[in-house]
This record gives C-alpha cells, structure tokens and sequence, in this order.
C-alpha cells in the first residue's frame, strides 16, 4: 500500500517537471490566440529561448542573465510574428512555420559556431541553472502520514519556475476575464471591428498579445535548458510546442482546461517512462513502443470526440483590415 | 564538380546541416573519412570516441579526414554515396544504423573501403567491428552491486535495440553475480534514433528509478546518458558512463564508465588502409584485445575501494582465462544465464 502510494507521488511529481514547459507555452498560445493571432511558432520560440538561456549561462554563470536572455530571444521572434502578421497581415500560419524552421537552423548553426559542440552548450554547473526549492516545513511536515509526505514529495522540490508557471494560470484567468485589457484582448480575438469601432487599436491590442505570448515562451525555453535540464542540444523542445497548442485547443482555448490538458499530457509521459517493463495483469509486458504512443494515442482520441467541440476564437487566423 | 557544390549548398540549406570538409582536395591525396551517427561527433560517448581515433590518426600522420554528423535518418546513404563518390579510400561507419546504408553503397563502389562499427555487412570492402559489450557491462555490474548501498541499481539505455540488451544483459549478470539478491531496474529511452539524443528524458529515467531506490545507474544511451549522470549526480547519487571515458563529467559521481575503445576501432581504420593492411571482414573486440574495459582514473579512484578493484580485477581475469562466462544478449536473443 505504502510502496504505490510512494509510486503516484513519484508519478505527480515527475507530471509536474513535465507539464510546466507545456503550461507556459500552452498559457503564451492563450494569449495569442485570444487575440486572434494563431500562433504555430511556439515551438520556435521555446526552442531560440532555450539557446539563449542556455548560452548565456553558460557564458557569464547565471541562469538570471540567462532567462532574461530566453526572454529577450523569445520577444524577438514574437515582434517578428507580429510584423508579418498584424503589420503586414500576411499569414499567420506560415509565418509561425517560418519561425519554426529559422529557429531550428538558427539555434544549430549557431551553437556549432560558437561552442563547437555539435550544437550543443556545455553541460552547465549547478550555479548556472535554476535549482530545485524545498519548501518551509516540507521536512517537518515529512513524517505527516499521506499529506505531509505528499507536500515534501510533490508540492516541495521544484525550481522557482515550475511555482511561476502554476501561479500563472489563476493570474491569466484573472487577466483574461476581469480586467479591461483580458476584456478587449478576448474582444479583439471575436470581433475586431467592433473593438475598432469603439476608437482601440486593433494593432496595439494584438501586439501586446503576441509580445505576452513571447515572455511565457521565453520562459518556456529557460525551464527546458537551465531549469529542468542543464545545456541545450539541438532540436531539445522535440515537439513540445505543438503539444501544447494541442493542450490549448483541448482546453477549449480556457486558462484552466488549459492547465489540466497539460497535465494529462505530462502525466501520460509520466507513466511512459515508469511503465516499461511493468507487467500486466492478463497481457504480459507491455511493448515499449505503445507506452511510447501511449500521449499521442489519448490526445487523439480525447481531440477525436470525448471531449465536445472545440471552438477557437472567431476572429483567430484572419488579419483586420479596416473597411475604408 | 559544380553540381556536387550545388547540392552540397542546398543540402547543408535544407536540412540546417553544418557539415565541412576541411582540406583541399585532389585525386590523388589519401583521402579518408568518418560518417558520425545521430548524437553527435561531440555526443561525449560514442561518436566522440570515435572522433578521437580519427583525431589521433591527424595528429599521427598530418593526413587530414573529411567527416559528416547525420541528423536525420536519410542523410546516413546520402553522405556515405557523397564521400564514396568524392573518391573517399577509407569510409568509416560510426554505428549500427549505418548497416544497411553501408551494405547499399559498398554495392555501388567496389573500390571504396568502409569500416562499419557496431554492424555487420558481409562484403569484400566492408570491415565489421563488434565489440563484446557485455564483458565490459559484467565488470561495471560488478562495480555497481558493490557500490550500491540500496541493493537496487539502474540501468538506462537509448534505443530499445540488441545491442543495448547486451549492455543490460551483461551488466544484469555482473550484479547478480555479485550479490545475488539486489535488484536492477532498466529502462530504455525509447525505441527511435531521437532515444540517443534526449538528455532531459535521460534524466527524467534516472528520477524515477532513484524514486524506486536505484543509487548507482548505468547509462548506455549516448547523449541521453549525460541526462541520466547529470541527475544521479544532482541527487548525490552515482552513474556510470559509457563508450568514452566520461568519469572527467561530474567527478565523484560517476563510480566509473564501460570504455568501448571506438577510437582504436577508427584509427585502425584509417591508418591500416595508409600502411596497407586494412583487410575486409569480421572483427570482435572483447576483454582480451582491450576493446572494452573499465575506466580507472583520478576523477574516480576515490570511489572505488580496494575490494571492489579485487573483485573486478579477478572478474576481469577469469572472463579473460574463460573460466568465467559472460552470456551475450545476441547469441540467442535472449537474457538467459
């Protein structure tokens, strides 16, 4: 009984690592979608920010240089998202595939060119990264029997950014639905026009989303390099961007949702890595090839019909024209 | 010539490959190469032993090698065809994907030499390396079961493939040599080449298995494996490396690696074609030729006590004697011994 119960708590707190990568990006789709500004180049982002971060630290030895690093990198390419997009109206979709692919060359030629490692960084010392928190009374509270172990093994132990990512959906709900800028950010994402009509800049509003958008990826890609691993290798975010606008739109583009498909999807990854070699009641060994479907197999079927219509924003791929 | 360059742009455009061909080229230069695998020429495992052969071989002789770092899967027969056809005399194949790529183009060019390490092609110009990894992995199994303090030990490899469940394998009698009740938890990465190189899922591996009680992992999994080493350290914990000597990554918690000697695999290659007495065919590299081994140094002689260097020593000699025997994962496709 104790010994899986130390199992889920292992399980939680291995879902948590993996969620907040996904949860930060899925939170900067939120807000670029909500704004009507599709944003395919999540990946790119997490991926250039991740570099910068991991770059950065590894040439001055601080992981605080280093996300603000993420974050400037990432703020770049968002301004460069929304220069094509929202100056230039041109197509969103393409655009983000375009930052895709630069950041994936960009990030590998780069790192060839400046540490010569096949494109890695070097593997960054402890000081350099972003360490792991122990919460006050998390040792106390250890002897507690299925609360306070589940507070020292699960709630206590993360990095300072896995905390910022979970405060950051309660704080973007908040945003999104009660205040005035969450009001004409949504606005702006159905109904352009009307916005306009009401004398706000189209433009402005979807800037700021797509400018937001790049601050949490930039996150993203910090956690990735300096937080849960520790260096950058070529093409490390391996997809999670895409994984996480699947999370948004199983989330039905709501913060929480939003929240709770991350963790699924981080939970089913979870279970991959533990479930190897685990044998089933009536089917023997499991293969370790389904376990590897096992988090695209339940995202399709969730996206394929349990979980209702998902319904993006109205005005989300489609740039505003004025009507003159 | 031109078109070549021409594809060579585009290729290297694509596909984001920086891929270069140091030295000026003339037919009539020795002209050897290497085709590293997914990983990486810097992967700080297997691809960079090999690297460092090649490397060695430069610093021996002044004679300069061309090399290409696969990143995708179609890209391994590409560059092989690009380097036989650029009148290559020796091409090394660094892993056991290359196998069938190698065995296509070695067909096409009869004239062209190709060292395959870790596979096997049976053709007139192709050299197959092997090495017995499960001797190596018995020894460092035998170091780890001493080690552990737990009794449970660990063992993370990259791709779900045989050849890694001969790491697992040897390693798995080593322990239970050793101590015949401690239990050994393995994972392996994945069942794709992406499994070699994803450092945070290597590490994620060894979270879960320290969860479980491991305290000494074994890590065959190239790039992966620095993820796994990574997070035994971070927990205090001890790893062991693989394929080069990785003790040097995080001293003090790397008890110590299983040295594959692919640089001596490589630079016999290259330089048996310069003196001539490369020849074609089947080789095995166990305890007896030092292909495999334990690495024993400054970074780790701290950690190993005398009793365990007494007990892997013999280990080592009686596998060698062959009083000791070593069952290999490949013989019959299974882990029984």
């Amino acid at each position: 009984m104790m010994d899986s119960y130390f199992w889920l708590l292992s399980l939680l707190d291995s879902m948590l690592r993996l969620a907040t990568p996904l949860l930060l990006a899925a939170l900067a789709g939120f807000f670029s979608e909500r704004a009507g500004v599709v944003d395919i180049g999540l990946e790119g982002k997490m991926l250039m920010a991740a570099f910068a971060a991991a770059a950065t630290a590894a040439a001055t030895g601080s992981a605080g240089l280093g996300l603000l690093a993420a974050i400037g990198a990432s703020l770049l390419l968002a301004l460069l998202h929304g220069f094509a997009c929202i100056t230039h109206r041109g197509n969103q979709v393409v655009s983000g595939v375009a930052l895709n692919i630069t950041a994936m060359g960009l990030t590998a030629v780069l790192g060839n060119a400046w540490f010569e490692m096949g494109g890695r960084t070097p593997n960054l010392p402890a000081t350099a990264r972003f360490g792991e928190l122990t919460l006050p009374l998390a040792e106390t509270l250890r002897g507690i029997p299925v609360l306070g172990s589940f507070y020292s093994e699960v709630v206590s132990g993360h990095n300072i950014l896995v905390y910022l990512a979970l405060a950051l959906v309660p704080l973007t709900a908040w945003v999104a639905y009660r205040t005035r800028f969450g009001l004409r950010l949504r606005a702006v994402g159905e109904n352009p026009a009307a916005v306009d009509t009401a004398g706000i800049s189209v433009p402005a509003l979807r800037y700021q989303a797509v400018l937001i958008a790049g601050l949490l990826c930039g996150l993203a890609g910090a956690y990735l390099s300096t937080a849960q691993g520790a260096g950058f290798q070529t093409n490390m975010t391996a997809g999670k961007g895409y994984l996480a606008l699947a999370a948004l739109i199983l989330g039905k583009w709501k913060p929480v949702p939003t929240l709770l498909a991350c963790l699924l999807f981080a939970a089913a990854d979870a279970l991959q890595t533990r479930l190897q070699g685990v044998v089933m009641p009536g089917l023997g060994e499991v293969p370790v090839q389904l376990i590897e479907a096992l988090p695209y197999l339940l995202t399709v079927l969730l996206l394929a019909g349990f979980m209702g219509k998902a319904i993006p924003p109205k005005a989300s791929g489609r740039p505003y024209v004025k009507e003159r | 010539m031109n078109f070549f360059r021409r594809a060579a742009c585009a290729a290297a455009l694509t596909l984001s490959v920086v891929a270069a061909a140091p030295g000026a080229e003339s037919e009539k230069t020795f002209a050897p190469a290497i085709v590293f695998d997914m990983g990486g020429r810097f992967d700080k495992s297997f691809n960079e032993g090999a690297n460092q052969g090649a490397e060695r071989f430069r610093a021996d002789t002044g004679v300069n090698f061309r090399w290409f770092e696969i990143t995708n899967e179609a890209q391994r027969e590409q560059f092989l065809r690009r380097l036989a056809a650029r009148n290559a005399k020796v091409i090394v194949a660094v892993g056991f994907s290359m196998a069938p790529s190698v065995e296509k183009v070695a067909r096409e060019y009869p004239d062209v030499r190709f060292t395959l390490i870790d596979g096997v092609v049976d053709l007139p110009n192709v050299q197959s390396v092997e090495f017995a990894e499960h001797e190596g992995s018995y020894l460092v199994g035998v170091l780890a079961a001493l080690a552990s303090k737990t009794g449970t030990v660990g063992f993370v490899g990259g791709m779900d493939i045989p050849l890694i469940r001969r790491f697992v394998c040897g390693y798995e009698q080593g322990v239970k040599a050793t101590k015949p009740d401690a239990k050994v938890i393995s994972n392996m990465a994945g069942s794709t080449p992406t499994a070699w190189a994803d450092p945070t899922r290597g590490s994620e591996l060894a979270k879960s298995q320290m969860d479980r009680g491991a305290d000494v992992i074994f890590a065959a999994a190239g790039q992966t494996g620095l993820g796994v080493l990574q997070a035994a350290a971070d927990a205090g914990k001890q790893g062991i490396g693989v394929d080069s000597n990785q003790n040097h990554l995080f001293p003090g918690h790397v008890l110590t690696s299983m040295i594959k000697r692919v640089d001596v695999a490589a630079y016999n290659a290259f330089k048996g074609v310069m003196d001539g007495t490369w020849k074609p065919g089947h080789q095995r590299l166990g305890l007896t030729e030092e292909g495999v081994g334990w690495a024993l140094d400054e970074n780790n002689r701290s950690l190993i006590t005398p009793e365990m260097l007494a007990a892997v020593t013999k280990a080592a000699d009686e596998i060698k004697a062959g009083t000791r025997h070593v069952v290999n994962y490949s013989d019959k496709d299974s882990c029984v011994y």
